[in-house]
């Protein structure tokens, strides 16, 4: 491959390529990210290659292995362009039927498509199906067309034009103030202006200069950096770039977590092939601006996703945080003026400068621009990574993107923002999606993590739960974190444990002040929030532990008994056969009860009870009411017409 | 370096750039407390109990007085009713660990902090690493550090290097604010029993 040593190269070889290719050309197009591959999309697209080669259709089909599309839960996922006809859960079986059908015929696969769980309806089109519909997908939508490995998919789509536009046609200033106009804010958690970062590394004294690009993600269930990284690096990349120009950094580290191998394998790809087409590397576009790149995979505590801690780690030292100031921005790297940005704020830089500032500012609210990506999970019909403007309503993301609760279940809040975030309750749904709105309800944007909960979830248990992962995850250097999160995580547990008592709703507000307020880093000062957007939300959840000994969720193990309702109970036997202490009596027409004292509340026999006689019910604090006599146990044939 | 002109507890202080807020109240008599500090190491900001209230233009935050570098027109506040709250919190978080520490008690008294505020926990050690820092930073010979991360973190003697240079040394066992015998206590532990875990001083 010939170097491009000038803007006007790069947009010859654009060319070039796009000439090569026939839009018109059917291609199949299998997501080939992490989820998927995980439920078998590489034995997909073997099987395609297989299928096209043996129909001799090799040369007129173009099959593409691509990045995540977010659907993940459905995967693996085809697309068939450029009809975009979207099948779902395929498989290799399914392979010879879709060649068939819909590759040489215009026949749809029906049994393949979309299907509305409650509508039945089905869907063809992938932009049709609810789940995208309603989403914005400006970063991440480029995934679904191209693959990772192939650079001249990304320039085929304009990649690499937003650098050149930056090299030859601005300043370093004139970077800086578009990105300030447009108003980007960090992805990665805190929310703060790139721009503004930038021009602090850009004035900082001291030389050389860092960028880095944040891949550590290690909040639980969140894989919107992983999915970018694997499915387009070259935009990642690009925005690297483009910032290193701008702040007058000529070195840049990608700080991957350790259980991402196949970011690190296409990132590898796309700094080798971007370096031979002298995109990387010394004079690149034959301009004066040299870079380069390394990956550095990283040890994989939460904690080193802080940027002090991350510098810290990247330097082989323990990844512990450091005090603030002095900022990265100034005294960073080997104590050099460093900037660090999320693998999604980098990713949005090429658009900026592609769209200009002013159409990037004109997406979302007041102080929260763009789109951001959402890894949405839980109690939630669509699972997956959703890209939403800035400012659309909570409740679209679960209703019209999320498709709901399942099983007629009710709404109960959404937790955001990772494990240190807080929960937004169904009074708030209507709350615009942007940093200072997610703040001000009590939680926060984080890194992008959205968990859906419905009534069976009790909240108290949902703070415990948070509280615990992050007292696992406290580093240790400072008091008001490991101490204070290892005594709140007790005191929640006696909660949940029935165990409360008066007091500890201030002695649990007193120590999330305490961390709030006196943390060294912000995994500490933002610990506190699921325990203080619980007690605002769910305070009576709270006093109902505490002082009634009742979990309101019917949830929490110690707060809860079994019971069967003998005017439901059918006798069918089948919890009595099922429940692993032999703990409940009965028989053959004989009314069945569970003797307290050897049930475990391990909950089988609530789960076994089938839906028409809803027998096994949860009492929690009231007394189980004493188990029936045992003259009155005959199931008498007589009610069984009254059913 | 130029100076830096603030105002700490009403008196103007001005003192070189660079200067901690600490070294700048200390500097002028006014007393701070700290357990995690030690002016012959580099600042930590691991205890907390050296938070104060840093005012500037009209914002207000609480900062660690050991690691903060003055800023010029600073308003510091060294003692307040939120200050001395979180001061007790912290001291009662730590004297779960070490109920009977004479510097914990002392302070304890003067903030109103209960020891039995918490459970009690099974190690002394309250993680100020005054001994593994000294080790390091004065001493250069590493002989004693932190295994383990978070909630488990405890100090660990290696014990090839202790061997050698600790019994002529004991440096560090004085300046453990919870009571000398808690460094002596792990260094005997460590070489009547080594652990080959204590060999490794990285954590995370
Ligand atoms: C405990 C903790 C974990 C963090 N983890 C990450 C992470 O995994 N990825 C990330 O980009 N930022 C993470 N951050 C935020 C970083 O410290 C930093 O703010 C961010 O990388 C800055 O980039 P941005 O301005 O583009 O958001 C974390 C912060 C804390 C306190
Ligand atoms: S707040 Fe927690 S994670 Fe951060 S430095 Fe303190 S102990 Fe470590
Ligand atoms: S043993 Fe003493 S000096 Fe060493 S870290 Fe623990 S409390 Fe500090």
């Amino acid at each position: 491959m010939a170097r491009l040593n000038s803007s006007e190269d790069l947009e010859r070889l654009r060319r070039e390529i796009l000439a090569r290719r026939d839009p018109k050309k059917p291609c199949v197009a299998v997501c080939a990210g992490t989820g998927c591959l995980a439920s078998g999309a590489a034995d997909v697209v073997a099987a395609f290659r297989r299928e096209l080669d043996a129909r001799g259709l090799a040369d007129k089909v173009a099959l593409r292995g691509t990045g995540c599309h977010g659907f993940c839960e459905k995967g693996p996922i085809v697309v068939l362009d450029p009809e975009e006809t979207c099948y779902l859960q395929a498989t290799p079986a399914d392979v010879p039927e879709i060649i068939e059908k819909s590759l040489m015929g215009k026949e749809v696969v029906e049994r393949l498509l979309y299907v509305d769980p409650q509508t039945k309806e089905k869907t063809v089109r992938e932009p049709d199906i609810p789940f995208y519909k309603h989403q914005k997908r400006m970063v991440f939508g480029p995934n679904r067309k191209l693959d990772p490995r192939n650079i001249e998919d990304y320039l085929a789509i304009g990649g690499y034009r937003a650098l050149a536009r930056a090299l030859f046609e601005r300043t370093p200033e004139q970077v800086i103030l578009e990105v300030k106009e447009s108003r980007l804010r960090g992805r990665g958690g805190a929310g703060f202006l790139t721009g503004v970062k930038w021009e602090f590394a850009r004035r900082a004294a001291g030389k050389p200069k860092y960028v880095v690009v944040n891949c550590d993600e290690g909040d639980p269930g969140a894989y919107m950096d992983r999915s970018l990284m694997e499915g387009n690096p070259h935009a990642v990349l690009e925005g690297l770039l483009i910032g290193a120009y701008a702040i007058g950094a000529h070195e840049g580290f990608f700080y991957v977590r350790q259980e991402y191998p196949l970011a690190v394998e296409n990132l590898g790809i796309a700094l080798r092939q971007a370096e031979e087409h002298g995109l990387l590397g010394k004079n690149i576009l034959g301009s004066d601006f040299d870079f380069t790149a390394q990956v550095h995979r990283g040890a994989g505590a939460f904690v080193c996703g802080e940027e002090t801690a991350l510098l810290a780690s990247l330097e082989g030292q323990a990844g512990e945080p450091k005090p603030r100031p002095p900022y990265p921005a100034v005294k960073g790297l080997w104590g050099k003026p460093t900037n660090i940005n999320n693998v999604e704020t980098w990713a949005n830089v090429p658009l900026i400068l592609n769209e200009g500032a002013a159409a990037f500012a004109a997406i979302g609210t007041a102080g929260s621009k763009g789109t951001k990506i959402f890894s949405l999970v839980g109690k939630i019909a669509n699972t997956g990574l959703v890209e939403v403007p800035m400012g659309l309503p909570l409740r679209d993301v679960v209703f019209k993107i999320g498709g709901g609760i399942p099983g007629g279940r009710k709404f109960k809040a959404m937790q955001t923002g990772g494990p240190s975030g807080g929960c937004i309750p169904e009074e708030l749904l209507d709350l615009p999606v942007g940093f200072d709105e997610l703040t001000r309800a009590g939680s926060m944007m984080g890194s992008g993590g959205m968990i859906v909960m419905d009534e069976d979830t009790c909240m108290v248990d949902v703070a415990r739960y948070f509280v615990d992962f992050l007292t696992e995850e406290s580093c240790g250097k400072c008091v008001p974190c490991r101490e204070g999160l290892r005594q709140m995580h007790r005191i929640l547990t006696r909660i949940t444990k029935g165990e409360g008592h008066e007091g500890d709703l201030e002695t649990l507000q007193q120590l999330a002040e305490t961390a709030q307020e006196a943390s060294l880093c912000a995994l500490g000062r933002t610990a506190p929030n699921p325990f203080l957007s619980t007690l605002r939300y769910f305070r009576d959840e709270y006093e109902a532990h505490i002082r009634e000994k009742r979990c309101p969720a019917l949830s929490c193990k110690a707060l809860i008994h079994y019971w069967i309702d003998p005017a439901k109970c059918r006798a069918c036997m089948l919890c009595l056969r099922k429940c692993p202490t032999q703990a409940i009596d009965g028989g053959k027409q004989r009314i069945h009860v569970i003797d307290q004292a050897k049930c475990t509340n391990c909950g089988t026999c609530f789960e076994v009870c089938p839906a028409k006689f809803g027998a096994v019910r949860k009492l929690s604090g009231v007394p189980v009411p004493p188990p029936i006599p045992e003259e009155q146990r005959t199931l008498v044939r007589a009610r069984k017409q009254d059913e | 370096m130029s100076d830096v002109v603030l105002h700490i507890d009403g008196k103007d202080v001005t003192v070189p750039e660079g200067t901690t807020v600490l070294e700048a109240a200390r500097s002028v008599g006014i007393a701070v407390p700290t357990l995690c500090h030690h002016e012959k190491l580099a600042p930590y900001g691991g205890c907390r109990v050296c938070m104060v209230e840093a005012e500037l233009r009209g914002a207000t935050r609480l900062v660690a007085a050991c690691t903060h570098p003055v800023e010029p027109e600073l308003v510091v506040r060294t003692r307040s009713e939120k200050i001395d709250r979180i001061r007790r919190s912290v001291l009662e978080l730590l004297l779960a660990h070490a109920p009977d520490s004479t510097r914990l008690r002392e302070l304890a008294r003067e903030y109103g902090a209960r020891r039995d505020r918490f459970e009690p926990d099974a190690s002394f050690c309250i993680h100020c690493g005054l001994c593994v820092r000294y080790c390091a930073e004065v001493k250069r010979k590493f002989a004693v550090g932190f295994v383990d991360r978070g909630i488990r973190k405890e100090i660990a003697f290696v014990p090839e290097i202790a061997a050698k240079e600790c019994n002529a040394c004991k440096e560090c066992f004085e300046l453990c604010p919870t009571s000398y015998l808690q460094a002596a206590f792990v260094l005997v532990e460590s070489l009547a029993f080594p652990r080959p875990a204590e060999t490794d001083r990285t954590e995370g």
